[in-house]
């Protein structure tokens, strides 16, 4: 479905990524992880057109989106939950998830999408009226995630979803995109929280220092030292 | 001693003007809310708007309510121009720049309008009575401007929290890039927002027009006080500037009656020092 | 600046000094009275770009020029106060004025566009009490300098000989621009500029961001004054709208950018073209087309901003010197807390 190939991204004269490629299938739910600063947010912003990659193609399901503004390639079927949730603080819950329901398409189908968001996150539909930057960083990311969710995607990406919030907050969250992807979205997750992401994705991906330095089946991943290493270095 | 009749005359008067201030004061702060630049020459679109009613009704024989919704019209597309022209060039310049650009634009407008209609004053003769309320002479037309500008700002209220373009407008003020995920295009959100901007600005120079002479300087007089306003209710929040709108028209109405014209200005003014000692963030600044 | 610039430099000098002298034909008064503007509206502006290169945008200096000239002009009508005096008094009165403003903005970190909006709003104020006072200003019909009548020259400031105001003009300028170059080098320039980069940053390092500020702004403001007390004097009168209210803030503003507002000589460069100018078109149109100088003008800043924002002068002098155009990076505004 996603194909990343030889991609090359960075910022003014700083390149956090190098040759980096990776593919997730259709139904899949990979993972990308490492340690801070390898480039794992760059990679996905240079997926969801926030950046453009300097080099390299980035191809979702047959169309070329490498260069593409972010506004089209969501139109595309991409969602990107960002780092840090980047709700709008000032707009409601209600008005953040019809926000994310903004595109011509997604809006057609408003209602639908926001009893499926409402039935996923019985929460949000409580707090409906209430200022995105009011809610618990939990909740902020339910909504984020349910906003998502509203432009009807067929890939999500999580950027650092576990970022901020507190350990049993962590758990619930990951139970959450188990939930997501349940629902049958394909899922591309960042990740700093090694251990945790691994026991929910098929595959995954290590990156470090803006290259790709392993991949595999995240069954065969959880065995290697860095996974143990980073669990008593957390 | 002045009769508390001339003073309660002033005040709904006060509020009459403050309609229409309330109106000035929103347009400029939708722009700056959401572009985070300030339209200097915004009350000189205006003064613009006011000369296309007028030549509207003059030359071309339109009715009074048709010539409004053309400088409407004229107002929305100017805000565009304005926007592709001037603003977009200078989006990332530090803020003197921008203030400059916009500045200077003042400077073409009221220079262009002394070129080519002179420095004559014009207004559009308008036969509308004036209505007696317990005392208090109230002139229609100003009742009308006040109904009409509230009319507007309801209709904008609308907009920005209904449909999803004016909550898109909302949204790209307060993360830009975050919008941009959500398929909406930022630069597009600008465009419709200096055209509503214009907007309003030819609804308020249909109300105005009717209440006021036209003259290349116009925005020398009412641009100041519009500033002051958006200043006193917090740059960028509309819903300070709408109060102070009418805070300051009542100075400015009272005082003007009690005093005279110009010193209801100065006192406005003297008032507007003091509360920027006072909350320099604007009376109603948000905390945090 | 090399040894070639400094000859040069002198040079131009001497040879503006000697203009008053040289027999420049039958149009010679005319020449030395636009010399005269030209010197006197460029010190203003070196005061103006005091402020301006710090990110402190004042659009209404007009204020300034406004009280220094009312001040001196009817201490003199009505008190019969010799300038000398009226005019030390005149700049007092605005260097307080300045300071009742900038106090709030600078304590409560006012600046930008925000700040520019309240000077604006000061300067037209000012304009419009000018005029609502109009029994002892004259309101929008201005107030002209009483003659001296018998009294000598030098006690009332008014000569009949245009070349006394040639070198009070030519001395003012460079007053300024001494000024403008002791505030370059000194500690000030580098405190106002970290202010400019981040204001939180400098006062934690022990920057007194609020006295840095209205110093300044007072510094500015005085100057000003002082340059609009010398207008009125030479041109024995004043009007509101001639020295105060916006558009004249706004050209002080245009002459300054068009110029190069970072560098000494900018403002005079801007000064010099926008008054050569005006006073060309006056010539060439007569009084056909009122209003085509300051349309050109307004074109012309709006191009500048969006083209050549370090002005004609400063563009020249970098692209010469081939450096980064100093402080251009300055002004950051910070949006009003809201």
């Amino acid at each position: 479905m996603l194909e990343v190939s030889q991609v090359t991204a960075g910022y003014g004269a700083f390149t956090a990524l190098w040759d980096v490629s990776l593919r997730v299938n259709s139904g899949e739910a990979v993972a990308v992880v490492g340690p801070n600063g390898a480039g794992k947010t760059t990679l996905l912003r240079a997926i969801s057109g926030l950046i453009a990659p300097r080099a390299g193609r980035v191809t979702f399901e047959g169309a070329e989106l490498a260069g593409h503004p972010a506004y089209d390639i969501v139109a595309h079927g991409i969602a990107h939950v960002p780092e840090g949730r980047r709700l709008f603080p000032q707009l409601t819950v209600a008005e953040n998830l019809k926000m994310g329901a903004f595109l011509p398409a997604a809006r057609g189908h408003f209602h639908e999408s926001l009893e499926r968001v409402y039935t996923l996150f019985p929460v949000l539909a409580e707090r409906s009226a209430q200022r995105a930057g009011s809610l618990s960083g939990g909740e902020q990311q339910m909504l984020a995630v349910g906003r998502a969710l509203m432009s009807r995607p067929k890939l999500i990406l999580f950027d650092e979803p576990s970022m901020g919030l507190a350990p049993v907050m962590v758990l619930r969250l990951f139970d959450l995109i188990r939930r997501v992807r349940e629902e049958g979205y394909t899922i591309l997750v960042v990740e700093q929280n090694v251990r945790q992401v691994l026991k929910l994705v098929d595959r995954a991906y290590l990156l470090e220092v803006g290259r790709i330095k392993m991949e595999g089946r995240a069954a065969d991943l959880a065995e290697q030292d860095f996974v143990r290493k980073a669990y008593v270095g957390f | 001693m002045i009769e508390p009749i001339f003073i309660l005359e002033a005040v709904v008067n006060g509020i009459l003007l403050g309609g229409v201030l309330a109106l000035l004061a929103l347009g400029l702060n939708l722009i700056f809310g959401v572009i985070d630049i300030v339209w200097i020459a915004y009350v000189d679109l205006v003064a613009l708007c006011m000369y296309a009613v007028y030549f509207l009704v003059t030359l071309y024989g339109w009715p009074l309510w048709l010539a409004g919704l053309g400088a409407i019209g004229v107002g929305a597309g100017l805000g565009v121009l304005v926007h592709l022209l001037i603003i977009t060039p200078i989006l990332s310049s530090p803020p003197i720049n921008q203030l400059l650009a916009t500045g200077g634009l003042l400077f073409f407008i009221q220079s262009v309008a002394t070129l080519l209609w002179s420095t004559d004053h014009r207004s559009v003769r308008v036969s509308l009575p004036t209505i007696e309320v317990g005392g208090i002479f109230i002139s229609f037309s100003r009742l009308l401007a006040f109904g009409l500008s509230i009319l507007a700002m309801i209709a904008l209220y609308l907009f920005l929290k209904r449909t999803y373009t004016g909550t898109a407008i909302r949204a790209v003020s307060q993360d830009r890039e975050a919008i941009a995920l959500m398929g909406a295009r930022p630069q597009r959100l600008y465009i419709v927002t200096s055209a509503v901007g214009g907007a309003m600005a030819g609804v308020a120079g249909a109300l105005l027009i009717i209440q006021y002479a036209v003259h290349p300087y116009f925005g020398g007089a009412f641009g100041p006080l519009t500033f002051m306003i958006c200043v006193l209710g917090g740059l960028g929040n509309m819903v300070g500037a709408f109060f102070a709108a009418f805070i300051m028209a009542q100075v400015i109405s009272v005082g003007g009656v009690m005093v005279s014209t110009e010193m209801g200005y100065v006192i406005a003014f003297v008032i507007f020092i003091v509360l920027m000692f006072v909350r320099p963030g604007g009376i109603f600044a948000k905390r945090g | 600046m090399t040894t070639t610039f400094r000859v040069l430099g002198l040079l131009a000098l001497v040879a503006m000094a000697l203009v008053p002298v040289l027999p420049l034909g039958p149009a010679q008064e005319y020449i030395w009275h636009v010399v005269i503007q030209i010197f006197l509206w460029s010190f203003v502006g070196n005061a103006w770009s005091l402020m301006g290169r710090f990110g402190l945008v004042s659009l209404g200096h007009g204020a300034f020029l406004g009280v220094g000239a009312y001040a001196t002009v009817l201490l003199w009508n009505f008190y019969g106060m010799t300038p000398w005096l009226g005019v030390v008094l005149a700049v007092l009165l605005t260097v307080a004025l300045a300071l009742v403003v900038a106090y709030p903005c600078s304590r409560f970190q006012v600046v930008g566009h925000y700040f520019a909006l309240v000077t604006l709003a000061v300067g037209e104020v000012v304009r419009l009490w000018i005029v609502a006072e109009r029994d002892w200003t004259g309101g929008s019909l201005g107030v002209s300098l009483k003659t001296g009548g018998t009294a000598s020259g030098l006690w009332t400031l008014q000569f009949a000989d245009k070349r006394v105001f040639y070198y009070v003009g030519m001395a003012a300028w460079l007053f300024g621009l001494w000024v403008w170059w002791r505030v370059d080098r000194s500690m000030a320039r580098s405190a106002m500029e970290a202010i400019g980069e981040d204001e939180t940053a400098a006062a934690s390092v022990g920057i007194r961001v609020t006295r840095f500020k209205m110093g300044i702004t007072a510094l500015s403001a005085a100057l000003t004054a002082l340059g609009g007390a010398l207008l009125a004097l030479y041109l024995a009168y004043t009007n509101p709208d001639t020295l105060s209210g916006i558009g004249v803030s706004l050209r002080i503003v245009f002459a300054v950018v068009l110029g190069g507002m970072y560098s000494l000589l900018g403002p005079f460069v801007g000064t010099a073209l926008t008054i050569a100018l005006s006073e060309y078109l006056r010539i060439y149109f007569g009084i056909k087309l009122i209003g085509i100088a300051e349309t050109i003008y307004g074109l012309l800043l709006i191009i500048f901003i969006i083209f050549l924002p370090a002005g004609i002068y400063g563009s020249i002098r970098d692209a010469l010197f081939r450096r980064r155009p100093a402080g251009s990076s300055g002004g950051v505004g910070v949006r009003a807390p809201s």
